[in-house]
């Protein structure tokens, strides 16, 4: 893809600019679009309707209205909060989540950056929004603010650990720590997929992979730092239009980023599953897209479903329960490729 | 046991403090008590086994109009299935009782609400503060000559 | 406002000394406000936390005093009350007014008809049903389960439907008289009333699948707020509060009023199945299992209604003896009691509400004490609390 804006342009840093705003065009539509949806399948699963009203058909303009309205609101910033912390957090928060996505390939002619430590930029890089979350929590002057602050880093942070345990079993398998190229060898059939891999570990890191990542971006039943019902809006409390709006779209984001990672790496990114079939640059980013809001859509069964697990709960599940599994899949798998 | 009895006991041990009994009130018969005693009659009649009163249904204060406040105990037994209503009277320039918070803690809130709605005062009760109106405000509003005040704290009460 | 002061200590271990001292750090007072999404209300719950532990929690009511008691010694007669009561317990008006009318029934010494006993049975269990629906449902709400807020909400609405079909009002009924009821159950009422009873006894099930047996909410409400059953009964706890914590006491069975000595229910009591005897999930149990149980009333009440006019009995003109009475009732949150007093005129000398969630909620510091801010919700929400009885 570089290499084609190139001749067509000959600035670099245009070049360069112009990759790194292609996922934007994915990821604002997609969170618009997302909001709606989340706002549907909770409607449905509650046994009511959801918008039905803005745009017509189901209410699919509902998420653009309420963009609109976040726009013209007052930019309130409480009169004892740290101004400019408070200011800069939804940046970084929406910086950490985003500067993901320049190692996620969408199809096999896009990726952002093809560096080969791909995947280890992108764990790096996602726990930024640690950083982000504490501004808020701190900069907001609320005690209760400070609390969801609090939680949400430990809770992120223990949570690195399966997950970053997990994607290392994949990392054995590929060889590569390049998404691009882990993609190219999962290519053929479904069955390549890494998923089917070194049954059952791999399986079992997905499942372990999966868990941590709602937890990494504060999904029920993980969302004690933005818990509703204790916290009013935990760190997020005292935002509002802008910036509110910002912190959203970082979350969904987040979610779209580590749905994408996900299916690159267990159930083969771009690659269609039928082989040859319906493959190829284009067909590729509607299956990278397919399988990533796939897992959005059982990112959003799952919220209304469960209950939320208390902080300790949830530490103890990452620590006891997540970690020594993530623990048995490494070497589960690593055994396998060495003797194998 | 019937209220007859307990009273003949009660009377038995505490002689003095029973100041009262009317057996024929409608619609039960109250016994009625000296305000400075009501914790020892209130543990004898918690902790005997024969009465064991091991919960207070309800403590009301009462505003009786004629210069005096009064307190209404109603008793009862999860155990034996006998109820029981004691009364304590208190005059308004000395509106003190003893609180029975030790007894029974349900009292700790009831005898509060008494007080700030009628002005009782219990001795003895670790926390008498008010607690259904703000804490600062002034008078006690459910006594038969409570007027109510123009202003509170710069705002117009009857707005 | 008088606050309560602040507590909290003030050394922290200096880094060039090294003692084997622990650290102290200061507890934060941290105001789980007025409002707040999970008090039910407006309640202050002023907590002491050192961390997430919660050293104390002083509650603060009030919020919602509206001054029933002075109300009800100005009103020009006894039935004039009777919608001040409704307004007490707003999500279960039907029992508070229950309540009242059997309290001055007995001060006046008049009987009903039976009709009117069966009818008052009927709206009393729906209403308890109805009531126990917005406890589950808000308490899952509290606990982060959103769905089952929103199945509880629908089934309540046909409940809603059989109240607005009797009576014209969804939540403040005025239903209840001295003497007999305000309307008649209209034409059409018993069929509408067996269908649901009919339609909601899956719905119970299907809550149970999705909450009740959900193994994150047992881990979140089991062996919490553990209430022994002596410090239930010093405190005056009462309904689901004392029943979860084992204690096999229910008005309804052993101290009989209306007709209630000829039905078949079974009184439900905490077992401490998944915890401890006395915990938010035995709390929560008995309160599911209790619909059920209304059910099974209401059905036996259908079938045995007799015919009669509702209004024969209703006085012209309530004008009791002198005396006082204390009666009490079990409406979904516990026993309610009132005690009224008559100076033998046609407005009540004083009326005095005892409210079950007012005596339910004190016991909520004994039962904090060392649990985790989550917890705390978790315990208020097991309390079932309604503000409006509990300030009057």
């Amino acid at each position: 893809m570089d290499q084609l804006l190139q001749k067509l342009i000959s600035s670099d840093v245009l070049v360069y600019l112009i990759i790194a705003v292609i996922p934007l065009l994915w990821v604002i539509p997609y969170a618009l679009f997302a909001v709606w949806l989340e706002r549907k399948v909770s409607a449905h699963m509650q046994d009511r309707l959801g918008p039905m009203r803005v745009g017509g058909w189901h209410g699919w303009a509902q998420t653009i209205a309420d963009i609109i309205k976040l726009l013209q609101k007052e930019d309130i910033v409480p009169t004892a909060a740290d101004k400019r912390l408070f200011t800069l957090a939804p940046f970084v928060v929406f910086m950490g989540s985003y500067a993901a996505f320049a190692a996620i390939p969408f199809s096999s002619a896009y990726i952002g950056s093809g560096v080969n430590i791909g995947l280890f930029y992108i764990i790096a890089v996602s726990s930024l929004v640690v950083i982000g979350l504490l501004m808020a929590g701190w900069a907001s002057n609320n005690k209760w603010s400070l609390f969801g602050a609090m939680r949400s880093a430990a809770q992120i942070v223990s949570y690195e650990i399966p997950t970053a345990l997990a994607l290392l079993a994949v990392v054995m398998i590929a060889g590569s720590l390049d998404l691009q190229e882990m993609n190219r060898q999962q290519s053929g059939w479904f069955w390549n997929w890494y998923i089917f891999h070194k049954f059952p570990f791999v399986f079992l890191a997905f499942v372990i992979y999966f868990v941590a990542s709602l937890a990494e971006v504060n999904r029920t039943p993980f969302d004690i730092p933005e818990a509703e019902s204790e916290l009013v809006a935990g760190y997020h409390t005292e935002y509002s239009g802008m910036k509110f709006a910002l912190f959203f779209l970082a979350e969904y984001a987040n979610m779209f980023a580590v749905s994408a990672i996900a299916s690159s790496l267990f159930l083969g990114g771009w690659n269609s599953p039928f082989g040859d079939f319906l493959s190829g640059p284009l067909w590729g980013v509607f299956w990278f897209l397919s399988k990533g809001m796939f897992f959005i859509f059982i990112q959003m069964w799952l919220r209304w479903t469960l209950p939320r697990l208390r902080v300790d709960q949830l530490m103890y599940v990452s620590w006891k329960v997540l970690t020594p599994w993530a623990f048995v899949c490494v070497v589960g798998v690593g055994l396998w490729v060495l003797l194998g | 046991m019937t209220p007859q009895e307990i009273h003949d006991g009660l009377k038995a041990r505490f002689g003095d403090a029973i100041l009262d009994f009317k057996a024929d009130a409608v619609t039960e018969p109250w016994i009625r008590i000296a305000p400075d005693r009501m914790k020892e009659v209130g543990l004898f009649l918690r902790d005997t086994p024969e009465l064991q009163f091991d919960y207070l249904m309800c403590l009301s204060g009462i505003d009786n109009n004629d210069g005096t406040l009064g307190t209404v105990y109603h008793l009862y037994s999860l155990v034996k299935k006998h109820r029981l209503v004691l009364k304590a009277t208190v005059t308004k320039d000395n509106p003190q009782t003893q609180s029975v918070e030790s007894v029974w803690k349900a009292a700790n809130w009831h005898e509060r609400e008494s007080f700030d709605l009628l002005g009782i005062i219990y001795t003895d009760h670790p926390d008498l503060r008010r607690i259904l109106c703000p804490y600062d405000w002034e008078g006690h509003p459910l006594r038969k000559d409570y007027k109510l005040p123009e202003f509170y704290n710069g705002m117009k009460v009857p707005y | 406002m008088i606050e309560t002061a602040a507590r909290g200590t003030t050394v922290t271990a200096s880094p060039t000394t090294s003692s084997g001292r622990a650290l102290r750090t200061e507890e934060m007072v941290l105001n789980m406000g007025p409002q707040h999404p999970s008090t039910h209300g407006v309640l202050r719950l002023e907590l002491v936390v050192d961390g997430e532990i919660i050293v104390d929690v002083i509650p603060h009511i009030g919020y919602l005093h509206r001054c029933f008691e002075k109300h009800a010694e100005h009103m020009t007669n006894y039935q004039q009350v009777i919608p001040y009561c409704d307004r007490m317990d707003y999500v279960a008006s039907m029992s508070m007014d229950f309540g009242y009318a059997l309290a001055v029934e007995k001060l006046l010494g008049i009987r009903v008809p039976e009709r009117v006993e069966y009818i008052r049975i009927i709206m009393a269990e729906f209403q308890r049903i109805a009531s126990h629906l917005i406890a589950l449902g808000t308490y899952g709400l509290d606990v982060g389960a959103f769905t089952p807020f929103l199945f509880c909400f629908r089934d309540r609405e046909r409940i809603l439907d059989l109240f607005e079909m009797t009576c014209g009002a969804r939540l403040l009924y005025n239903y209840m008289w001295v003497g007999g009821l305000s309307h008649d159950l209209p034409p059409g009422f018993v069929e509408k009333a067996q269908d649901f009873c009919q339609y909601f006894k899956p719905k119970i099930k299907e809550l149970n699948d999705l909450l009740s047996y959900n193994e994150i909410f047992i881990k979140r409400t089991a062996n919490v707020g553990v209430l022994p059953a002596d410090v239930a009964i010093n405190f005056g706890c009462s309904g689901p509060m004392l029943r979860g914590s084992g204690v096999n006491w229910d008005l309804r069975r052993n101290e009989p009023y209306a007709v209630y000595d000829r039905f078949d229910f079974e009184v439900q009591v905490g077992r401490g199945e998944v915890g401890t005897v006395g915990d938010c999930w035995d709390r929560y149990i008995v309160r599911v299992r209790e619909m059920e149980q209304s059910l099974r009333i209401i059905e036996q009440a259908i079938a045995q209604l007799p015919e009669g006019d509702v209004h024969s009995a209703i006085p012209k003109r309530i004008r009791p003896p002198v005396g006082e009475v204390y009666f009490r009732t079990e409406t979904p949150r516990g026993e309610l009691g009132y005690y009224i007093v008559s100076d033998g005129s046609t407005t009540p000398y004083r009326v005095k509400a005892r409210s079950p969630a007012f005596c339910n909620l004190s016991v909520i510091a004994e039962i904090s004490r060392g649990a985790m801010i989550a917890d705390m919700v978790a315990i208020a929400g097991s309390i079932d609390i309604v503000l409006g009885e509990v300030d009057r």
